[in-house]
């Protein structure tokens, strides 16, 4: 299968759904391609296993399509498609081995058993089960029980994504990752396409080539980490992502640029004309923390903002200032100095974001 | 809607229905018709079985002591379960997993067993005939299941509630009616539905207990049914009527027992 | 749950002990009393040692009967345990219905056991019952009265109706308390509708299934009132079972020594058969 293909998807849990808070996935549409390694990233109900679920035909959405290459799939149960899924709380076959739990995904599609064995070999020893392999599934570890879900998924031949809904959630720090090495060498491995769902940033950007960041119920940007830090496509990306997150200011649009309070920011032409041109109810800048930039020195044409915080990180510091009455955060590198009772900053034109109605404005010269 | 599964349930539900139709089919038909000819429904309906029943003091005073004894019955079990199993929950103390294991062969022993020494026991007490000696008697297996069930119950809430009314200055005894009772609803629910149930239900012991005063309806019945003309319509009035209670008392809790099926543990 | 060590809390077992007491080891001294003792009236009685219980354990009419009461319960437990479970497989797992479904299955189970017997007398008739009257027109020679292989049926299908249903209930607790995840991941893992029950539901059932077993063996074990309102422990005494052999010799024949040393053995057989349940059932656990 060369790519998974949602198309204008939607799905509400209700009968009739009235508006858009009735439902837990708005109309979206997004293409996964063969091979990659995906996070699927945001906060708890924003629709995150929803889709993850979509996808595997758990459940079947109430509007859209759901595509592999090119055929629909809405009315194929999960038996029939070739994806594995594994779940937040691990599930093992009690009264079987460890081996037998492995195999049983192959028995149930009537391989035969010297191709079992042979599989489950390979998978066991990818996973490093190879010991456990005559334990009883009842008596393992939480971590261990968590990679045979993860074998079972491995050991078809036929599959070709597997999708991750939290699996770390119950493991032991100390584990977690391991695991998640062990997950990213299986992905270069088997060049699977792997989809993890996750709340936790970390574990996105360390394991993911790609991440959707998923809020209320859409897909709000999809880039790579970096990609995602850099140039934040709304404002729920800019403040999920990073610690701490972006500042989001609300401002309004004054002459030569946008203000609040009695600061200006000027603005190049061209935005200002992509924001004459479009409607908006709510306008905010956005700005990095890390993108702030510090004087050494009082110097004239900068801002002046109060230091009203500093918290001391060992390699880094995170300032809190006070800015004509709105809150900064600015982080600071361990070697520069830290201003006292005032500070002067300036926002890089380059790393200042406008963001109306939540979604990045850009002007066309991109 | 599965096929495969809708049937085989209709079909068992049909099976438990039928005879107990044909028993209330029976009560509204006179004798002469239950004996000329077989018929699926009451060519000629008559209440007179039910009035029978109704008006005939030895009829009627069989269900009201055995609705008595039952209650009695039901009312002490959970009176003294309640506290044993507050103690099993939260208590360990000297031969608790003893007593808790003698309580549960009680409920193994056959009842059989008991009849001449509960005979003589109560008539050497001066209880024979009374519907305390039969409420008495059955507490020897409800009380043990009363415990079990409500143990369950009472494990399902955490200590720190109890610890938190303790805190906050409640006495136990306060505590205990005014905190805990509420919270285990559904488990006494259940407990006074199992209860309700193995007491109503007893024969054997609640007829050798008693002889006139406390006689229980199913003594009257199996009384009738050793006299030379069994009044067939009659009889199945009698027992149409002793259904009904258990019916009421399945409405009264069955939100109680469907949470507490939920809970896994009953 | 974290237990305090407390010897107080006796106090709060105490009633339920008295009682229990009272009504349990009162009686079971005067039987142990009587099992050793000769007993001819109020005031001459004569020890007699272990001899009851030998005369017991050679008395070819409890032989029998304690062997057609092992058949019994053994068929008893063949039936109502799959069934139960399968009857709790087809029902809904939420909403309305199942709720009808569990009130429906209860009622059997609240009918006093004399009506249950008088409700499959009527039925099982020829001349008045729907089951005896169908049977025959249908050319089926059926008479429960008369013939013991009918009897047998019919009191075994009485219990049926009786007593499945409480099978099905706590089967059905047991499934409901299976959490959803295991059955994503079993349809995850293309197993058929047999994988699922062999591998998750039976497994997951196993502390339920243990208590609907040595239920249903302890109650059919002491059987009485309802297949004597049916046959009467007839004909002659097929049907007779334990509980009634021992009333008749206690109550009937007033044989009280013999009586209660048979009562003693009567209780220890189904302690140990239950024990023995326990222990096969529990066993697998051990590992």
């Amino acid at each position: 299968m060369a790519e998974i293909r949602l198309q204008n998807l939607a799905h509400s849990y209700s009968k009739q759904p009235g508006g858009p808070e009735d439902y837990a996935i708005r109309e979206m549409t997004h293409v996964w391609h063969q091979g990659g390694a995906y996070a699927l990233l945001g906060p708890s109900g924003c629709g995150k296993s929803t889709l993850l679920n979509i996808i595997s035909g758990l459940l079947s959405p109430s509007e859209g399509q759901v595509w592999f290459d090119d055929k629909v799939v809405n009315d194929l149960t999960p038996e029939k498609r070739n994806i594995a899924q594994v779940f937040q709380f691990p599930v093992v076959y009690d009264t079987m081995t460890v081996f037998d739990n492995l195999a049983f995904p192959l028995r149930n599609q009537g391989v035969d058993e010297a191709r079992v064995r042979t599989k489950v070999n390979e998978i066991a020893e990818v996973l490093d089960l190879q010991q456990l392999l005559k334990k009883k599934a009842s008596n393992l570890t939480a971590d261990e029980k968590q990679k045979v879900s993860m074998g079972r998924g491995l050991v078809r031949d036929d599959v070709s994504a597997i999708l991750f809904d939290e699996p770390l959630t119950v493991i032991d720090p100390h584990l977690k990752w391991k695991l998640r090495r062990k997950l990213k060498q299986i992905h270069e491995q088997f060049n699977i396409t792997m989809v993890y769902v996750t709340h936790d940033q970390l574990e996105a950007s360390t394991f993911a080539d790609k991440i959707a960041v998923m809020y209320g119920g859409q897909i709000v940007q999809f880039g790579t980490p970096r990609e995602l830090f850099e140039k934040p496509l709304h404002t729920f990306v800019g403040y999920f992502i990073g610690s701490p997150g972006m500042n989001l200011i609300d401002v309004q649009p004054q002459a030569g640029g946008v203000g609040f309070a009695d600061v200006h920011l000027p603005l190049p032409e061209a935005m200002q004309a992509t924001l004459a041109a479009t409607p908006w109810k709510t306008l905010k800048i956005g700005i990095r923390p890390e993108f702030v930039h510090v004087w050494d020195a009082p110097f004239d044409e900068a801002m002046c903002a109060d230091v009203t915080h500093v918290e001391d990180l060992g390699t880094y510091k995170i300032l809190t200032l006070d800015l004509s009455g709105q809150k900064l955060k600015v982080r600071l590198q361990e070697d520069k100095p830290v201003p006292e009772g005032k500070a002067w900053i300036s926002f890089p034109g380059q790393w200042l974001m406008l963001y109306a109605d939540d979604y990045l404005l850009e002007s066309g010269h991109e | 809607m599965n096929l495969r599964k809708v049937v085989p349930l209709l079909l068992y539900i049909l099976f438990l229905l039928v005879p107990i139709y044909w028993l209330v089919n029976m009560s509204f038909k006179t004798n002469g018709e239950i004996l000329g000819g077989l018929s699926l429904w009451p060519q000629d309906f008559t209440l007179a079985n039910y009035k029978v029943i109704f008006t005939d003091e030895s009829w009627y005073s069989g269900y009201i002591n055995s609705l008595y004894y039952v209650c009695l019955n039901t009312v002490i079990s959970l009176t003294v379960a309640l506290p044993a199993a507050y103690a099993f929950s939260r208590y360990r103390f000297l031969g608790d997993k003893h007593l808790f294991f003698w309580l549960l062969t009680n409920r193994m022993a056959p009842p059989a067993v008991f009849l001449l020494p509960f005979f003589q026991l109560y008539s050497s007490i001066g209880l024979f005939d009374t519907h305390i000696a039969v409420a008495l008697a059955h507490c020897l297996f409800n009380v043990p299941l009363a415990v079990w069930i409500l143990e369950g119950f009472i494990s399902g809430v955490p200590k720190e509630i109890d610890e938190t009314a303790y805190i906050d200055g409640y006495s136990f005894p306060k505590f205990f009616v005014k905190i805990f009772i509420p919270l285990i609803g559904s488990g006494i629910g259940v407990t006074a539905f199992f209860c309700f149930m193995f007491s109503w239900v007893e024969l054997l012991l609640a007829r050798t207990l008693t002889s006139v005063n406390a006689k229980p309806i199913a003594a009257v019945m199996t009384r009738t049914v050793s006299a030379s003309g069994i009044d067939w319509g009659v009889l199945a009035a009698a027992g149409v009527l002793t259904i009904l209670p258990g019916m009421l008392v399945i409405w009264f809790v069955r939100n109680h027992v469907v949470k507490g099926f939920a809970l896994g543990r009953v | 749950m974290n237990k305090v060590h407390n010897n107080k809390a006796w106090w709060l077992v105490l009633p339920v002990f008295l009682l229990v007491a009272f009504s349990a080891i009162v009686p079971m001294m005067t039987v142990v009393n009587y099992s050793v003792q000769d007993i001819f009236d109020q005031s001459s009685r004569y020890f007699v040692g272990a001899d009851w219980f030998r005369q017991v354990l050679r008395d070819p009419r409890l032989h029998d009967s304690l062997l057609r009461q092992f058949i019994y319960s053994a068929c008893v437990l063949l039936i109502e345990i799959p069934l139960g479970i399968a009857v709790a497989l087809c029902m809904p797992t939420k909403g309305r219905w199942s709720t009808v479904c569990l009130i429906l299955m209860t009622i059997p189970l609240l009918i006093p056991w004399n009506v249950v017997g008088t409700i499959w007398q009527i039925f099982g008739r020829g001349d008045i019952g729907l089951l005896g009257w169908t049977l025959n027109k249908l050319g089926i020679s059926y008479n429960y009265a008369s013939n013991s292989a009918d009897a047998w049926v019919t009191v075994l299908v009485m219990d049926v109706w009786h007593w499945t249903s409480l099978v099905a209930m706590l089967s059905y607790s047991g499934l409901r308390a299976i959490p959803d995840v295991y059955y994503q991941a079993a349809r995850i893992d293309q197993a058929s509708a047999w994988a699922i029950f062999r591998h998750i539901q039976l497994p997951k059932m196993k502390s339920v299934l243990l208590i609907a077993v040595m239920l249903r063996f302890m109650d059919s074990f002491m059987i009485y009132t309802e297949p004597f309102v049916l046959t009467g422990g007839g004909p002659g005494n097929s049907t007779t079972f334990l509980s009634q052999t021992l009333t008749t010799m206690a109550l009937g024949q007033f044989d009280l020594g013999p009586a209660a040393a048979f009562s003693l053995v009567y209780f220890l057989i189904i302690l140990l058969v239950s024990w023995l349940f326990y222990t096969a059932m529990t066993h697998g656990d051990k590992n």
